[in-house]
Parts: structure tokens; C-alpha cells; sequence
């Protein structure tokens, strides 16, 4: 993978990328290229990090070893306002939504235009209306974020993420915990927005079926390399055991089921022999 | 014992970073107070919930103080017939000490422990990530409105307890206990002093207001994210205010009443 050519049209890439926490290796010198205007999806399991790589290319954690580089700019060398001010061109769906709990839905999705912008408050409303009508919570303005439904959370967030207008949106599990109808909504929403605004989107998810229905390309991560990674159409015939196991989500395969442990037979019979062992022992000392 | 001793270092040099860490968090948080001048909305909401909020347990609390001040010290004070020194003994117990402390103690438990929370909690769902990767400094938007809202509260609460402990001890005293009104306002009006009593007081108050609310914010925003991390934090903002509190109006009444 070290001798690919350094893709012109990429707007984020990840170089030789390893980071560790603690002991654990989150990442081992993988590399990584999010084209401009697709929707780049990174699955794998629960606990391989794909949250991390996202904190990573967000500038809120710093790598190891490796480099990241949004749109051109190394994120980890960038000053303090430098990187600010990538991040306003970024927006981010955090997995909880990561509303601003003392504010209504209104405010929430003006909030960054108000941090950010000097924009008399008639402007801001058209503005935050046109984005609440995006996703289709323009009537529920008035309600409060406890209020409001996880997916309506999620919709709101997204909302607020693309307040500014970014040049890419980066989805923290946006499937999980979701009924059918308000995954279908995200889904819908994810692909329309990718496609209405020119984002580019990139996607951490374990939902294989939603993920591979809107993406263009997938990388599957597993114990900090890349165990796949091609069009949703290319993973599904992957002759990755791996893949090919998370993908169709049996419960044994390379991954297995159970966690390692010594033989089974072996470890019910040992209690008795344990007892064996005891009475044997209470044996010698009668004896 | 080699053990002990090591566990004993441990404990030491956990603390001076945890000291280091929020010494650093007080200079992030100090500049972003100049931020607050174009947007004096801010502050004012948080004068509301830290201040106008805690307005009513240091008047209870005050009056309170202030009678059982006025029947401890009638008590006394009639064994020496010197009850009209009374207004003197309440107003300067409250002024000098009782003022600063109590209510310092209950800003701690009431605004203190709010303000722990409410930071734990946002950083566990995520706001303060969140803000930041809007490119808004949670420092600057949440902490140091909070900061200063603390700094400017703290000496208005103890300026108001102490003044309704003193209409607490003049109920008490005046009013159940026969005391002459006018020698109970009026040995007070001659005996307290402008410098020595108010402006000391109202110093101490200034103090224990900067460090309850710097413990507080701190607590809230270095603890761990999670449901318990913020119970433990909001604990230890009780507990650790508490301590400094009472330790710094030690240290301060030794500098300030130490040598007459």
C-alpha cells in the first residue's frame, strides 16, 4: 500500500498513520485517502478506533507517528486559530448529537452562525430555517433537545453541522440506535446532502447494510490495519475471510465467537478434578 | 514501609499536577474574560443562575446565623451586663469571619457543586467536543463567563448575609431580649471599623469566591466522562472548596488581624 501514487483529487489523507492508547495499538501504519465529493465509509467492529480516526482528523487528537492532511493543510502542524479556522469548514455528527442541552433547536442550529458570522439575527432565522428545512425539523424549532427523539437529535445535529456550509461532514456512527424509519431518513439525508451541497462525507459506522447502500467506497478496519477496502460492490466479493465475515455478520469466523479459553471438555472436567485433586490431597493426609 | 512511602509520593506529585493542570486551566480561562465585554449576555445569564440563584439559601441561611448569633452572644454577654455590646459582637462576627465562610461554604455547595455538574455533564454528552470542533473554544464560551460570574457574586452574597445576620441578631436580641435598639445600631456604628472589619471582610470574600468557582469549573471540566466520573467531581468540588476555604480564612485573619 506504500507505493501508491498520492491521489490528486483527495481531500483529506491519512500517511503511515499509527497511534496507540496506553498499551493498546489503535492504529499500525495505516494510510488512507478520502476523495473529494464521495461519501468514504470506514467500518469494522466496535473498538478498532473508527471513532478515534475521527478525533484524529478533527485536530482533537494528535498521532503518534504519521501525518493527516485535510484539504491540502497538515492538521497536526497547524496553529491554534489555523486550526479553528479548518474547522469551520468542517462540520461533525457527533454520535449523541452533542446538542447544546440548554438551548432549543432554533438556537442550537444558529449557534454557530452567531459564534462565527456577524450576520444580522433576520439572516441568521432565513439561514437556520433553510437548514431545519433541509431535514425536514423546520416545525419543531421551538423544542427543546430533551424533547426530541434520537434520530430528530441526530437530523437537528446535522443541521448544525452544515450551518456553516463545510466542505465535509464527518459522521460519528450516525445508524446506531436508530428505528428503521429514522435510519432510512439519515440514510436518505446523508446521500441527498453529499450530493446537493458537493460535500464530501466521511462515515464511521458498523452498519454494514445502510453504510453499503450509500457509499463509494469502504475501508474496513480491523485490529488497526486495513483488512479491506474497495466499492461497496468490491467488498461484498472480497476474499478476505475477515471481510467477508463482518460483512455478512456471522457470529464465528476469524473472529471468533467465543473469547479465548482453554478447551472446553477440558475446563468443565477440571472442577471435578480440582475436587479429585482435593480428596486426593485430604487422602494423603489421612493416610 | 517502603510501600507507604511511595504511596505517600504518589499521592504528593498526583496533586501538584492536578495543581499544575488547573493553574494551566486558570491562565486559558483569564484571557477569554476580555471576550465577554462585546457580549455582556453571557455573563448576565450566568449572574442569574450563580448569583440570583443562590440568593435565597445565604438569606435563610444569614438570618439563621444571625439570630443564633443574637441568643449565643445575649447569653454571654448578660453575665458581664455588657448586652449592649451585643450589635457589635453579631455585626463583627459576621462581617470579619462568619460572612466570607458561610457563605462561601454554601456558594460552594450550591453554585459550586451546579457548576461542576453542568460542565461534567457536557463534556459527557459530548457538547464540549461538540463546540470545539464548531471552532468555538469552550473555555472562552462556557468557563470564563462562569469565571467571572462567580468572582463578581461571591462578595455580593457575603456582603447580603452578613447583612441579614445582622437583622437576624437585632430580632433575636432587640426584639425578643429587651436590648436597646439604639445602643445595639449604635455601639456598632462606633466599634466597627470601615478598613479593618468591611474591606477585609469583603477581601476574603472576593478570595474564597475566586476559588470556589476556579475548583468548581476546574472539577467539571477535568473529570472523567462518564456518569460517575461527574458524581465524583461534583464531590470533590464540595470537599476540596471546603478545605481551601477554611484553610486561605486562616491564613488571611493570621495577615489581616494577626497583629493587634
Amino acid at each position: 500500500m506504500d507505493s501508491r501514487v498520492p491521489n490528486q483529487n483527495s481531500l483529506v489523507s491519512v500517511n503511515n498513520l499509527s497511534f496507540s492508547r496506553g498499551d493498546k495499538k489503535i492504529f499500525d501504519d495505516i494510510s488512507l485517502e478520502f476523495e473529494r465529493g464521495k461519501i468514504t465509509a470506514i467500518m469494522g467492529p466496535s473498538g478498532t478506533g473508527k471513532t478515534t480516526l475521527l478525533k484524529l482528523i478533527g485536530g482533537q487528537l494528535c498521532p503518534d507517528q504519521g501525518s493527516i492532511s485535510v484539504d491540502g493543510q497538515n492538521v497536526h502542524r497547524l496553529s491554534r486559530s489555523n486550526l479553528y479556522n479548518l474547522r469551520k469548514r468542517i462540520g461533525m455528527l457527533f454520535q449523541s448529537g452533542a446538542l447544546l442541552t440548554d438551548m432549543n433547536v432554533y438556537d442550537n442550529v444558529a449557534f454557530p452562525l452567531r459564534e462565527h458570522t456577524h450576520l444580522p439575527e433576520p439572516m441568521i432565522r432565513t439561514l437556520v430555517l433553510m437548514k431545519l428545512q433541509a431535514v425536514g425539523l423546520r416545525g419543531a424549532r421551538n423544542l427543546m433537545p430533551n424533547e426530541l427523539s434520537g434520530g430528530m437529535a441526530r437530523r437537528v445535529a446535522l443541521a448544525r453541522a452544515i450551518a456553516l456550509d463545510p466542505m465535509m461532514i464527518l459522521y460519528d456512527e450516525p445508524f446506531t440506535g436508530q428505528d428503521p424509519i429514522s435510519m432510512g431518513a439519515l440514510t436518505h439525508l446523508i446521500k441527498a446532502l453529499n450530493n446537493t451541497l458537493g460535500l464530501t462525507s466521511i462515515i464511521v459506522s458498523h452498519d454494514v447494510h445502510e453504510t453499503s447502500a450509500i457509499a463509494d467506497y469502504i475501508y474496513v478496519l480491523s485490529e488497526g490495519k486495513i483488512a479491506g477496502q474497495g466499492t461497496p460492490a468490491e467488498i461484498q466479493k472480497s476474499d478476505s475471510e475477515w471481510v467477508q465475515q463482518f460483512m455478512t455478520g456471522a457470529a464465528d469466523g476469524p473472529v471468533h465467537f467465543h473469547y479465548p479459553a482453554a478447551d472446553y471438555v477440558d475446563d468443565l472436567l477440571s472442577s471435578t478434578k480440582s475436587y479429585g485433586r482435593v480428596s486426593k490431597r485430604y487422602g494423603r493426609i489421612s493416610r | 514501609m517502603i510501600q507507604s512511602i511511595q504511596h505517600l509520593g504518589k499521592i504528593t506529585r498526583g496533586s501538584f499536577t492536578k495543581l499544575g493542570r488547573g493553574t494551566i486551566f486558570l491562565l486559558h480561562t483569564l484571557p477569554g474574560l476580555i471576550n465577554l465585554l462585546p457580549r455582556p449576555r453571557l455573563l448576565l445569564n450566568q449572574l442569574y443562575s450563580i448569583g440570583v440563584l443562590s440568593f435565597l439559601i445565604i438569606t435563610i441561611s444569614g438570618l439563621f446565623v444571625g439570630m443564633v448569633l443574637g441568643l449565643q452572644g445575649y447569653n454571654i454577654l448578660s453575665d458581664f451586663g455588657a448586652e449592649e455590646t451585643l450589635g457589635v459582637m453579631v455585626a463583627a462576627s459576621l462581617v470579619r469571619e462568619l460572612g466570607p465562610v458561610v457563605s462561601a461554604l454554601l456558594f460552594a455547595g450550591r453554585a459550586g457543586s451546579a457548576l461542576t455538574a453542568e460542565i461534567g455533564l457536557m463534556k459527557a454528552t459530548e457538547q464540549l467536543a461538540g463546540m470545539e470542533m464548531m471552532a468555538v473554544d469552550p473555555i472562552k464560551r462556557i468557563v470564563s463567563p462562569r469565571f467571572l460570574a462567580g468572582l463578581l457574586s461571591m462578595p455580593l452574597l457575603a456582603a447580603l448575609f452578613s447583612m441579614v445576620g445582622i437583622i437576624g441578631g437585632q430580632i433575636v436580641g432587640v426584639g425578643l431580649l429587651g436590648v436597646d435598639d439604639g445602643a445595639y445600631w449604635s455601639q456598632m456604628q462606633a466599634k466597627l471599623d470601615f478598613q479593618d472589619d468591611i474591606v477585609n471582610g469583603v477581601i476574603k470574600s472576593i478570595v474564597f469566591g475566586f476559588v470556589a468557582t476556579w475548583i468548581a469549573l476546574f472539577e467539571g471540566y477535568d473529570c472523567i466522562p462518564t456518569s460517575e466520573g461527574v458524581s465524583r467531581a461534583t464531590t470533590r468540588t464540595v470537599v476540596n472548596s471546603a478545605f481551601s476555604i477554611l484553610g486561605l480564612d486562616f491564613i488571611l485573619t493570621a495577615l489581616m488581624f494577626g497583629d493587634n
